[in-house]
């Protein structure tokens, strides 16, 4: 008698705390999985698919998931790499590859064919032309993904560092040194022997 | 009054579960290597340990006397425990997936959770009344989330600050973790329960 | 709060001298407070950077070889908050060029070199507006905006924006800024000795601009000749509505939300401007340019300097024409050998050390101090770790705490930086100079501050980037949508019969569909009835 009596209770206040939860997990239910937006957030959108993925929302996804790892974005280098373990709960891990200096594309238009190629393999469509025409890269859309370096037939696409200019330039952190540019002028000297 | 007082002072400073009855110890090194990651947590121990001694208070009263199953209880307590942290990982899941995926494992692991238990197994120990144990269950959980929060304040600090080689990490913060115990030792004195 | 406290209970005397918190006194050094201003010659080569403010950078619309007369503008202000340039001589354009300016990157800016021709003609285009006063207050405020004039203590923004006259937020009093609280600098406090009259005018002129009713002259007490001389030529001037306040020799007393504090005892609040607090703050050197814009109608071509420092065998107060280069300025102060010798653009304090020596004075210049590298403490100071003795807290006028904003700034960690108000430090260097570690505090923070603005950038362009990226693959989703409907539609042309069959066979099943409707809704009336 006492042992029914032990299951009947036990038993009712499992299926109590059943209702319950299966009640809350109708009303707490999670469309889709909101970690790909805030992962995608903090990546540099240069969809160069330098990850292994073809572009920055399917590595977002895959991270989520957690079937990529955190350090695979070469241009978000250290500070995404913080970011998306910080998102994910996981120790930081090194990004391997350095990331390199900004870089954009530069079309050498003279032997530009008009082929557009490298318009197509654009994925931010930074690169204008039509077919048989010149094609140029606007700078100030260019992620720098290299992504139309490859398919052009005649390799007319340079990647050329990112110019500097005076407006973008910041404090380096105390201890280590600016990088002057050591060599603006190279009549300086004289002007300084000049007007002296 | 002054008794509600005195249980609350006790739960959080005096008799503090964590560094002085060394119980939740696995969730107090878990989280609180960041502090938001570390007031989320809190604000779920507190809710789930708040809710849990209550229940198990009327469970005990209701069901477990009444039917003459005491030899049941800690099977009773575990299922009310588990279901309010099944209730609230929904609700951290919907409300702040970031929370959700920073608290990871520790957040079912609530249930297992020996300060839970504890505070309820203790509640039933000491005979206290329906008030005092929501009361004793609070208190112990706001002495859990202060030295959750205070651990974790101290973690991050000293997560960036010039620690020799061979301390850094794990090591700094077990030491850490003695040495605010040993402080709250100090407060055994406060007041006597 | 704390003063808004105080305020209520009526205890604002215990907040220290009435005036800002913290602040520090450092070593005047104002060896050239007695040395009159000096017109420098005019040197072989100007260079005129096109962006000498805060704002947008100037077009230039002179050509190389053209001929220039002294003031005659040659670039043009584009945007809003922007300056133009003017020709500080007459001569010749010789190029159009990036050269370096004074700036802690030693990089290089957009600048047009002039060659004197050595007669020094004048542009006469500009009639003075002698009588100002009945003059409308928007055409003085295009004549200030068309000089090119900006604030010349240091901040080089464009003077004509804060000339607004707004109705929400009228100018009740008008600030002289006559601080100068920086140490070694002695510009402002010779302008005031020698052109009383002329700052005063230029005083009375932004008065009548913004229709304010009063206004302060406000002068440290260490500088008690230009206290005397400013009185007396407000009372030969009769200007009633204006005073002479006399301020606690302090650092630093002369930044603008400072200086409002200690005189109106209101603060600016954080991310407003002293207009909305009734206040116009005007440097005394940005007055004498004002007055000689209006009243002579000469743009702003030449400014005051002081040339001090240790490596400089005679510290004087010169009037130099803007884009002279800085070793023409400081060889006729007797310093030509600049081997081993640290130059300071601006005041000890706040200035920034120049990587490069062959830059031009532009119109922030309100000082170049040269000093042997050996007495530069800042070359020998090694930074040591924080003892927490809170001096920094005590000194820091904006009411931070510099000691926790360097610890996460040199962690990088900007988010905390940021929740100790970063961005209210006004970079005065307090907390530098009494640091006992020597810490580079204001280093920290404005390598804080930068990173902030880098990452913000970054960010933009990356939601740029994604836009223009999901963009295209909408594009080509339509792209493709559309080629495969003219496909099956060519594909419909070409093979009529086959297209037939399929269309019957597509009637048969949507007649099947009809029909299936129709009984359906058969059944449902037969339900109803």
């Amino acid at each position: 008698m006492n042992i029914l009596m032990a299951i009947l209770t036990l038993g009712g206040m499992a299926l109590i705390a059943g209702i319950v939860l299966a009640v809350a997990s109708r009303a707490f239910h999670v469309e889709g999985d909101p970690m790909v937006d805030k992962i995608d957030a903090v990546l540099p959108q240069t969809q160069c698919g330098q990850c292994g993925y073809p572009g920055c929302v399917p590595y977002a996804t895959a991270v989520a998931s957690g079937e990529a790892d955190v350090n695979l974005c070469v241009p978000g280098g250290e500070r995404s790499m913080l970011a998306i373990a910080d998102l994910m709960g996981v120790p930081p891990k090194e990004v391997e590859e350095e990331a390199a200096v900004p870089m954009l594309a530069f079309v050498r238009e003279d032997e530009c064919i008009g082929c557009t190629l490298c318009i197509k393999a654009c994925p931010v469509d930074a690169i204008i032309g039509a077919p048989k025409q010149y094609h140029t890269v606007i700078e100030d859309h260019c992620t720098g993904c290299t992504l139309c370096v490859e398919p052009c037939p005649v390799d007319c696409i340079d990647m050329v560092e990112k110019e500097q200019v005076l407006e973008e330039w910041t404090w380096a952190a105390p201890g280590k040194r600016p990088s002057v540019p050591q060599t603006l002028h190279k009549d300086e000297e004289n002007h300084a022997a000049s007007t002296v | 009054m002054s008794e509600f007082a005195l249980i609350l002072l006790s739960a959080v400073l005096v008799n503090n579960f964590v560094l002085t009855k060394f119980l939740g110890i696995c969730p107090f090194l878990g989280v609180s290597s960041k502090l938001e990651t570390a007031v989320g947590m809190s604000l779920a121990v507190l809710f789930v340990m708040t809710l849990a001694s209550t229940a198990s208070w009327l469970v005990q009263k209701f069901i477990l006397i009444p039917f003459d199953l005491m030899y049941l209880q800690t099977i009773f307590f575990i299922l009310i425990i588990a279901v309010l942290v099944q209730f609230i990982e929904m609700l951290i899941h919907k409300s702040s997936p970031v929370l959700y995926q920073a608290l990871g494992i520790f957040l079912p692991l609530i249930t297992t959770n020996c300060a839970v238990l504890g505070v309820a197994l203790l509640n039933v120990q000491q005979e206290q009344t329906f008030m005092t144990s929501a009361l004793y269950g609070f208190g112990s959980a706001l002495g859990f989330a202060l030295v959750l929060l205070l651990f974790a304040g101290l973690r991050e600090r000293i997560d960036k600050a010039p620690v020799p080689d061979a301390f850094k990490g794990s090591a700094v913060s077990l030491i850490t973790a003695g040495l605010m115990s040993l402080a709250f030792m100090g407060f055994s004195g406060l007041v006597k329960v | 709060m704390l003063p808004a406290l105080f305020e209520r209970f009526g205890l604002n005397q215990l907040w220290p001298t009435g005036g800002f918190p913290g602040g520090v006194h450092p070593p005047e050094h104002k060896i050239t407070a007695d040395s009159p201003i000096i017109e420098l010659p005019l040197p072989p080569q100007l260079i005129l950077p096109l962006k000498q403010h805060i704002g947008e950078i100037c077009a230039p619309l002179v050509e190389v070889g053209q001929h220039v007369l002294r003031g005659q503008k040659i670039a043009k202000s584009q945007g809003y908050v922007s300056a133009s340039v003017h020709a500080p001589t007459s001569g010749t354009v010789v190029g159009v060029q990036d050269h370096a300016v004074p700036h802690p990157s030693g990089m290089g800016r957009p600048c047009l070199m002039i060659e004197p021709d050595g007669e020094d003609r004048p542009d006469e285009s500009r009639a003075p507006i002698s009588d100002y006063r009945n003059e409308d207050p928007a055409l003085i405020r295009e004549r200030i905006r068309m000089s090119g004039i900006v604030g010349l203590g240091g901040a080089v923004f464009p003077t004509f924006i804060k000339m607004l006259r707004d109705q929400r937020h009228p100018v009740q009093t008008v600030i002289l800024n006559g601080a100068e609280c920086e140490p070694y600098l002695t510009c402002d406090h010779r302008l005031m000795l020698e052109h009383a009259h002329d700052v005063l005018r230029g005083m009375d002129v932004i008065m009548h601009a913004v229709n304010a009713q009063n206004g302060v002259v406000a002068i440290e007490d260490n500088k008690p000749d230009a206290i005397a001389v400013m009185r007396g030529a407000i009372e030969a001037a009769g200007m009633d509505n204006v005073e002479v306040r006399t301020l606690p020799t302090r650092y630093p007393q002369g930044g603008e939300k400072q200086l409002i504090q200690t005189i109106t005892g209101k603060q600016v609040p954080e991310g407003r401007l002293p207009l909305h607090v009734g206040v116009l703050c005007q440097n005394v050197g940005t007055a004498k340019a004002i007055h000689d814009a209006v009243c002579l109608g000469v743009p702003l071509i030449k400014r005051v300097v002081t040339i001090s420092g240790d490596a400089v065998p005679n510290p004087a107060n010169v009037c130099v024409r803007i884009g002279t280069p800085i070793p023409f300025v400081l060889a006729q102060c007797g310093l030509e050998d600049l081997n081993d010798v640290r130059l300071i653009h601006g005041g000890p304090m706040m200035g920034e050390r120049l990587p490069r020596t062959h830059v031009p004075l532009v119109k922030s210049t309100n000082g170049i101090l040269a000093f042997h590298r050996q007495s530069l403490y800042s070359e020998q100071a090694v930074e040591e770790p924080c003892i927490r003795c809170g001096h920094c807290v005590e000194v820091c006028p904006a009411g931070l705490v510099p000691n926790e904003l360097a610890w996460h700034c040199r962690n990088d960690q900007f988010d905390r930086g940021q929740d100790y108000n970063l961005f209210d430090c006004i970079e005065c260097g307090c907390c530098s100079y009494v640091c006992p570690s020597h810490i580079p505090l204001v280093h920290y923070f404005r390598y804080a501050k930068g990173q902030v603005a880098k990452i913000e950038k970054e960010r933009a362009f990356a939601e740029l980037s994604k836009a223009r990226s999901e963009a295209r693959d909408n594009r080509l989703a339509r792209e493709q949508a559309e080629r495969a409907a003219r496909r099956s539609k060519v594909r419909k042309q070409h093979a009529p019969a086959a297209d037939k069959a399929a269309k019957t066979a597509e009637k048969k099943t949507d007649e099947g569909k009809t029909g299936e409707g129709k009984t359906e809704a058969v059944k449902k009336e037969g339900d109803k009835a």
